[in-house]
């Protein structure tokens, strides 16, 4: 029987996915904003699982709602990727360090 | 009629001195000298007037300067005999100082500064012989510090004038601390610093004692020391006189001015005019004559020995200050203000005479390097011949005597007269100042006026004469080294180099100075030829009484006693200042190997001498070096160690390292800046658990 810890531990697994995603990866910008993408649908799937669970539909209400938000998130950030490319000629994540004080 | 007197030299100051270079030397020289003379018109009226005994003293209020509780304060001018005395001292010499400066820095490049200064000098000695009260006093006491100090270092590009000008600036500051204590003490015990009223309560404060320093001390005893403490800082005496002879940096007039007639002369000045307080302090008075005779005889020691013209003339000064302190100290106040009276003409006249032989020698200051200037400046040369039968005191008594005869004698006499310890120890210290005085003086005349010309090896001269138009007078700074040999040795005896000059005058003419330079020079060898014969009886004869208008304590019984002691003590000065020509001619005029065997001989004692007793470097080992060494710790250790280092430096180390440091994690790496935020984020929910 599949419980919730079962759908918890997928959730983790993949924010930690996610989140190793970001700061591991030295090759290039898209692979940080699909390793958001991940973050963003582990914390999806905590949500519907706890509504399943709770019996309570605000999560999964909650949880298109999110989708929206990371959709759109994706549109921005590949739209920022797609300008920065043309300024730099590159995306690659070591040489993004225009911030270095 | 006061007012104008004083205020004169202080309009002209401003003028002269704010206008400077836009209204020019010859205004500025008009101006300045044309007020002074004023000055002078109408400071003798006043002295002829008490003179004559139609005039008596006054207070002129001017205006109120401090009015603080009990303590109250006025500008006000007052006029007795005894400031009158100082009156025509001062703007007499003044104004003639001014005229000689006419000619003396004809060739400097900045006059209106030095006639603004001189000027300034008259104003603030004027304000302090007609102070009322000590402030006052301590305002004009000041006043003349500061411009003597500006002139000292009027040739401010020469090192050797700084370094004098400041010497004599704090070895003052040390005198005048002494001056300001006794002020304060003064004001603490009487209640006021008004001269008359402090000299009326004097008296009622007999045995009167204060706490001072853990110890109870006699109150008038403590208040006379520390005041003659200041006497002494400004009259350069013994201890506190280093800066004298250095003050010799500064032109010949101002030595003439400042450091031979008036502004040294204020210390004597003041232990007179608070003469009834010095007088309830027997142990005060000890003190002062015990000083005065030490300086005496040290600085005419020192004297003998120098051999830069006017450090002659600068030791003397000192010497006669020390007789003007011991005439104080042994009760003949009278005395000792005849004294400054005399001197101030018979020693301005020394040093303008002085000033006109370094003018015709090219700014050589070198006694000896002179020789046989007799013929070559006449004027000059009589003159100084005026001056030095003044300061040796030659005279026959009932007949006629030069200025010094009547006041350095009675001043002599005096101190036999007292009968005292102080006053015997005073009288023997006086006659060997006496033949020393003697002795140097005709040293002077004799190495500068007489003998063969020895200004070959100078090179003041030799500059002179490379130079095609012959003027070297702007190069101050020039020195040579002088050959080291005994005093009065010629140096073109050992110098083979000079052998084949003629007659060793490098073809040099000395020229007599102008005549703005004679005119001085002249009026002042009336003065001094005569002023001792015309006011010794109203300053120290029969009409001394009516004449001081109880403006200074007079002593009776000390006016009759001098008139009975024994014929040979009478004698004495006038013995002793025969034998000191008598050496002097023969050591410098028929036997001229005599002083280098003497220093050949005593070399110990000459060094001694010549090195003036090693005051400077005892004050060196003493304050200087202790002093700097203090300096350099509190600046290395506790303000750029300590304060520093942890105070502004250190706060700013601080910030530059923390921005170092916080630099280096702004790497512009996203995902560092996501692990930071993620470990953040793990921190703080941690810590929101915890809690």
């Amino acid at each position: 029987m599949i419980g919730l810890q079962h759908y918890l531990t997928v959730s983790a697994i993949l924010f930690v996915t996610g989140v190793f995603g970001i700061f591991l990866n030295r090759k290039n910008l898209i692979i940080i904003l699909m390793a958001i993408e991940l973050i963003l649908l582990s914390v999806n799937i905590n949500l519907v699982a706890f509504s399943a669970f709770l019996h309570d539909l605000v999560g999964q209400v909650f949880a298109m709602f999110v989708l929206t938000v990371a959709a759109g998130e994706a549109a921005i950030g590949l739209a920022i990727l797609v300008i920065y490319f043309r300024g730099r000629g590159t995306i690659s994540v070591d040489d993004v360090n225009r911030m270095k004080g | 009629m006061i007012v104008p007197l004083v205020f004169l030299p202080l309009l002209a100051a401003i003028v002269a001195g704010l206008g400077n270079r836009a209204i020019g030397n010859v205004a500025a020289k008009v101006i300045t000298t044309g007020c002074l003379f004023a000055s002078c018109a109408l400071a003798w009226p006043i002295f002829l007037g008490f003179l004559s005994g139609s005039d008596t003293a006054h207070v002129v209020k001017v205006l109120s300067f401090i009015s603080s509780g009990d303590l109250q304060v006025d500008w006000a001018l007052r006029v007795d005999t005894l400031t009158a005395v100082m009156l025509v001292v001062v703007t007499s010499v003044s104004s003639l100082v001014h005229l000689y400066s006419w000619g003396y820095m004809s060739e400097d490049p900045s006059q209106p500064r030095f006639f603004a200064y001189l000027s300034l000098f008259t104003f603030a000695m004027l304000m302090l012989v007609t102070s009322d009260n000590l402030i006052q006093m301590f305002f004009g006491w000041e006043g003349v510090g500061l411009a003597s100090y500006l002139l000292i270092g009027f040739w401010y590009e020469k090192p050797s004038a700084q370094a004098a000008a400041i010497k004599a600036f704090v070895v003052n500051r040390v005198g005048d601390f002494g001056f300001s204590l006794g002020i304060f003490g003064t004001f603490l015990v009487f209640g006021t610093v008004s001269i008359p009223a402090i000299l009326a309560a004097s008296p009622g404060m007999a045995g009167a004692s204060i706490g001072f320093l853990g110890g109870r001390v006699d109150v008038m005893t403590l208040l006379c020391l520390l005041l003659f403490v200041g006497a002494m800082g400004k009259s350069a005496q013994l201890g506190l006189h280093v800066w004298l002879p250095d003050a010799m940096e500064g032109p010949t007039p101002v030595s003439a001015l400042i450091h031979a007639a008036t502004m040294v002369t204020a210390g004597v000045f003041m232990v007179c005019r608070l003469s009834p307080m010095f007088e309830v302090s027997p142990t005060a008075l000890t003190v002062v004559t015990y000083v005065g005779a030490a300086t005496a005889l040290f600085a005419a020691t020192v004297g003998t020995v120098q051999t830069d013209i006017k450090r002659v003339i600068a030791y003397s000064t000192c010497s006669q200050l020390g007789y003007m302190f011991f005439a104080a100290g042994v009760g003949a106040y009278n005395t000792a203000m005849f004294h400054l009276f005399t001197h101030a003409f018979f020693k301005a006249l020394l040093f303008l005479g002085a000033g006109s032989v370094i003018h015709a020698m090219h700014h050589e200051q070198d006694m000896r390097f002179y020789g046989g200037l007799r013929k070559s400046i006449p004027l000059t040369f009589w003159a100084m011949m005026a001056g030095t039968l003044a300061i040796t005191g030659v005279g026959i008594e009932e007949v006629f005597g030069f200025a010094g005869f009547y006041s350095k004698d009675a001043i002599i006499e005096a101190a036999y007269a007292r009968g005292t310890t102080a006053g015997g120890i005073a009288y023997f210290v006086g006659i060997s100042a006496a033949l020393l005085t003697s002795f140097y003086s005709w040293r002077l005349v004799y190495l500068t006026f007489f003998g063969e010309p020895r200004w070959a090896a100078s090179e003041h001269i030799q500059h002179a004469m490379h130079d095609a138009h012959g003027h070297g007078h702007d190069d101050h700074g020039a020195h040579h080294d002088a050959p080291d040999e005994g005093a009065g040795a010629e140096p073109h005896a050992h110098d083979p180099g000079a052998e084949h000059v003629a007659h060793g005058t490098a073809g040099y003419h000395p020229h007599e100075s102008p005549i703005v330079m004679l005119i001085p020079l002249i009026v002042l060898s009336i003065g001094a030829i005569f002023a001792g014969f015309v006011f010794a009886p109203a300053f120290i004869g029969e009409g001394a009484e009516a004449f001081w208008q109880g403006s200074l304590h007079l002593n009776e019984h000390l006016i009759h006693a001098m008139h009975g002691i024994p014929e040979l003590a009478k004698l004495m000065p006038s013995i002793v200042m025969i034998l000191g020509l008598l050496i002097a001619t023969w050591a410098y005029m028929l036997d001229r190997s005599i002083p280098g065997r003497f220093v050949s001989t005593f070399g110990g004692l000459y060094k001694f001498l010549l090195n003036k007793w090693y005051f400077d470097e005892l004050y060196d080992l003493i304050f200087v070096r202790p002093a700097f060494a203090l300096g350099r710790l509190l600046w290395k250790r506790g303000d750029q160690g300590t304060i520093d280092r942890f105070g502004p430096n250190g706060a700013a180390a601080l910030v530059q390292m923390t921005s170092v440091a916080s630099r280096k994690l702004q790497s512009g790496y996203v995902y560092t800046y996501a692990l930071v935020m993620l470990l953040g984020l793990a921190a703080a929910a941690t810590w929101a658990m915890a809690i």
